[in-house]
């Protein structure tokens, strides 16, 4: 369902989208597609350990077979220094540690880290060739919970390691590699204001983004010093720039070309592979490919990282919140940059709070260095307080959306960061609730062992905006060929394509958008942070109208009027009672000799935040654990929904992922460190035979911060399921699991300890 | 007068302030102002005369990154925020 308001032309309809016949004919192109004449293949040899010295690691074996072209070490790296870089996605990042989790030097911090790379002619006589290198391991016991590695005496990963607090470092080393404080109100005095205060502890799981095309890196380091890489990622500026900072070479001899990326999801925001490669490359002077196994995805990349929370709540007995603390504690995995300054931001985002503490701590543990998944860390901490708030509910026997209606920020409210809300659509979101069907109906009746619950979840993620690049080049026929820097993930191209159509007033169909190289367009932010059909919109929006700015100027001169007595309407110019559609016009300034080249480097930063609720319907076998979803609505605001098809699909998206979350993914290891289920047999990600048809309605609340209402709506998606999930689990058995993913096992040893 | 808001773990070297009044009129002036006012501000707020590297400055609402030549009304709100971190 869609309310548009119907005042566009373009903004709101449902084309067919650009890149929908390649994919479905599967003549897309995908990074792990690419191929070079002369091309050899990279393999990637990983340390079998979870923390480790590297005392010496001896390649003359390898080196001295004959299949081998090259072998690469941390020590064909320049030296990283001990400087910080702004990394994609991840904040300032230490460029040691960046230049570790790509290849170790001398120590290790998780299985799966990266000891050496070998080229040879086929992927088989690499992968041979890594068993002839040999490491010397000096093996550590390794630190792999998260309340364990915050415990004093806990063993320290790395020992170069100092708690940051507010800019200031502490003065022995630590596994907490920051702690995050935000306050404001009276705490104290809100709990004393209360009838009822509640705490309670919830923890999450290690998950991984799940998508389906793995890493991939083909580079060609040229002998006159130019890099062309080709690779899977979500913005291949950030991929360019990284490379760039680890190889110290100049950004202007490196060129990264798109591609057709299979998922990403926040995992491919950074590098992995391709430093490796354009290594091997120059060491070689032929193009080299690498592509992971889906086992090297899971051990060898960035998940979403585990957490342990605990929520303190006051409320009064008609249901107001008086005070909050949250206590966020998150796996960064072996070198530090989880996402838990964003789930500080985000956990109570939904609520109208005056008087809140939030305490957030990034911590290494020897599992995969984490990354960015879809709202990073939202769904950990928006999960653990939203789980309170239904435990708080059933205590005051109130309904779960009057409670957070009742609770709800609204404009001009306080935010965690200090800052207040500008307008947003979240009251608009849960009225929306209410109303539907869904929310109207019957759950139906429990038999036997199958027991049937529902539960609501609210959902809040911050969207960002930053800088985005856009040229339109107007073709003599009036179409208009669209040149965007963002690296297309959700269908991008098509949403930011109908932004300089509606603009211009021409047909969607007369624009073609293209995502060139870093060479062929200036500088564009990630893909990512819910920022694209916002950010490189507005670019798309500003290129459309120097456009038609340089047009007119045309036509004053082919007129033999002044410009400013030309105007333009829904893709007609006129002057003086003569008029030239748009079609026509570029005829015209064609027929005159006139290129007309619309540009912009935009950098909004008014990103409206977004809400999200949903609403699930479970049935619970109480004998095997299994939980079946029976119904599933999902409602956010998207500001105004360009094309509500990508909107629809994103929210479905983050829905399944956010189930998997909540019911079985999870990362399990070994008492040694090692990952049990890394390959996708056991590491159980829901298909579309565990979940019903998702049911979806947009709320339309347009952020006064974009030309055409636009809010970002990729990310918000995946934060309510695990609540929603959990509390309808919760509704279903009368027991409370508080620990996710609610598994079979989880849920057979809930209802065992129950009853 | 603009009204500076300091993060939380800041404030113990603003005596506890939450807020703070001061005259300026761009970001910049507001932060040598500020650090002038609590010395143990400095090393928090300012690394080699910029803004720290994780740190953005919202004017009025908006994210204006590290530009601390920014320009304030008279009444501008300022809030020094940690830059997220994605993972």
């Amino acid at each position: 369902m869609t309310a548009g308001n119907g005042a566009y032309r373009v903004v709101g309809t449902r084309p067919v989208r650009h890149d929908g016949v390649d994919k479905v004919t599967g003549r897309a192109r995908y990074g792990v597609d690419a191929n070079m004449p002369g091309m050899v293949w990279g393999k990637v040899l990983r340390s079998p350990h979870a923390r480790a010295r590297i005392r010496g690691i001896d390649t003359s074996r390898a080196e001295a077979a004959g299949q081998v072209l090259a072998v690469v070490t941390g020590d064909d790296f320049p030296d990283p220094g001990a400087g910080e870089a702004e990394a994609n996605e991840s904040g300032m990042q230490s460029l040691r540690y960046m230049a570790e989790r790509v290849i170790a030097r001398r120590r290790v911090t998780y299985e799966g880290q990266v000891i050496a790379a070998v080229a040879a002619a086929s992927v088989h006589e690499a992968e041979e060739a890594l068993s002839l290198i040999d490491v010397d391991y000096e093996v550590l016991p390794p630190v792999l919970d998260v309340r364990e590695a915050m415990q004093d005496d806990a063993p320290v990963i790395l020992d170069d390691l100092r708690t940051e607090t507010g800019g200031v470092f502490d003065d022995k080393p630590s596994n907490i590699a920051k702690h995050f404080i935000f306050e404001e109100g009276d705490v104290e005095a809100g709990y004393s204001a209360a009838d009822l205060v509640m705490e309670r502890s919830y923890s999450t799981a290690m998950v991984h983004q799940g998508y389906i095309e793995p890493h991939n890196a083909l580079a060609y380091w040229n002998p006159d010093g130019h890099l062309i890489v080709e690779s899977s990622s979500q913005g291949h500026f950030g991929i360019r720039d990284e490379l760039a900072t680890m190889l110290e070479h100049p950004k202007s001899k490196i060129r990264v070309l798109p591609a057709e990326i299979g998922g990403g999801f926040g995992g491919k925001t950074t590098v992995y592979l391709e430093p490796l490669a354009a290594v091997l490359s120059r060491k070689i002077g032929r193009p080299v490919k690498m592509t992971m196994n889906r086992t090297e995805v899971l051990i060898g990349t960035g998940p979403a990282p585990g957490a342990f929370m605990t929520v303190k709540m006051g409320v009064t007995n008609e249901g107001k919140i008086t005070a909050v603390n949250v206590d966020l504690a998150f796996e960064a995995g072996g070198y530090p940059g989880s996402a838990v300054s964003a789930g500080c931001l985000c956990c109570i985002g939904p609520f109208d709070i005056e008087n809140f503490r939030v305490d957030g701590y990034d911590v290494v543990v020897n599992k995969p260095k984490s990354h960015a998944y879809r709202a990073p860390g939202a769904p950990q901490a928006e999960f653990a307080v939203d789980a309170l708030i239904d435990e708080i509910c059933a205590e005051l026997d109130m309904d779960p959306l009057e409670f957070r209606r009742l609770n709800a920020s609204k404009e001009g409210d306080l935010r965690v960061d200090g800052t207040r809300f500008h307008p947003i659509g979240n009251i608009e979101t849960i009225d929306a609730a209410v109303a539907t069907d869904h929310w109207q109906s019957e759950l139906g009746e429990s038999t036997g062992t199958k027991r049937r619950g529902r539960g609501v979840a609210s959902g809040y993620w911050l969207n960002g905006g930053g800088k985005s690049s856009a040229v339109a080049r107007l073709n003599g026929d009036g179409t208009v060929t669209l040149l965007e820097g963002s690296m297309d993930i959700g269908g991008t191209r098509t949403s930011i394509a109908m932004q300089l159509a509606e603009f211009l007033g021409i047909p969607i169909e007369d624009v073609d958008p293209i995502v060139p190289d870093t060479d062929s367009i200036a500088f564009t932010g990630v893909t990512g942070g819910s920022r694209v059909t916002y950010a490189t919109g507005w670019a798309a929006i500003e290129a459309a109208e120097d456009l038609k700015d340089q047009m007119v100027e045309g036509l004053a001169d082919y007129w033999d009027v002044p410009a400013e007595s030309i105007s333009f309407d829904a893709g007609v110019f006129s002057q003086n009672g003569t008029s030239l559609d748009f079609t026509e016009a570029a005829a015209a300034l064609q027929e005159d000799g006139l290129e007309v080249v619309g540009k912009s480097t935009a950098s909004p930063n008014a990103a409206g935040n977004t809400f999200a609720i949903h609403i699930a319907d479970v049935e619970v076998d109480t004998e095997t654990g299994k939980v079946d979803v029976l119904r599933y609505t999902a409602l956010q605001d998207a500001g105004t929904a360009i094309y509500p098809p990508y909107v629809e699909g994103q929210m479905e998206g983050g829905v399944a992922q956010g189930v998997g979350w909540a019911l079985n993914e999870e990362y399990v290891y070994s008492p040694d460190g090692r990952m049990l289920n890394a390959s996708f047999l056991d590491y159980r990600m829901p298909t579309s035979l565990d979940l019903p048809m998702i049911e979806t309605v947009i709320v339309e609340v347009p952020n006064p911060g974009h030309p055409y209402g636009v809010r970002g709506v990729g990310e918000v998606p995946i934060v309510p399921p695990l609540a929603a999930m959990a509390n309808a689990i919760s509704n279903a058995i009368g027991v409370r699991i508080r620990d996710l993913p609610a598994s079979p096992r989880e849920v057979q040893a809930a209802v065992a300890n129950n009853a | 007068m603009a009204t500076v808001h300091i993060p939380t773990p800041m404030r113990v070297a603003t005596d506890g302030a939450a807020t703070v009044q001061i005259e300026g009129a761009t970001a910049r002036e507001i932060v040598d102002r500020l650090t002038e006012q609590f010395p143990d501000l400095g090393g928090r707020l300012v690394d080699d005369g910029q803004l720290r590297p994780g740190l953005a400055i919202f004017v009025d609402g908006a994210n204006v990154g590290r530009r601390l030549r920014t320009r304030l009304q008279p009444d501008s709100e300022l809030f020094f925020v940690e830059a997220l971190g994605g993972g």
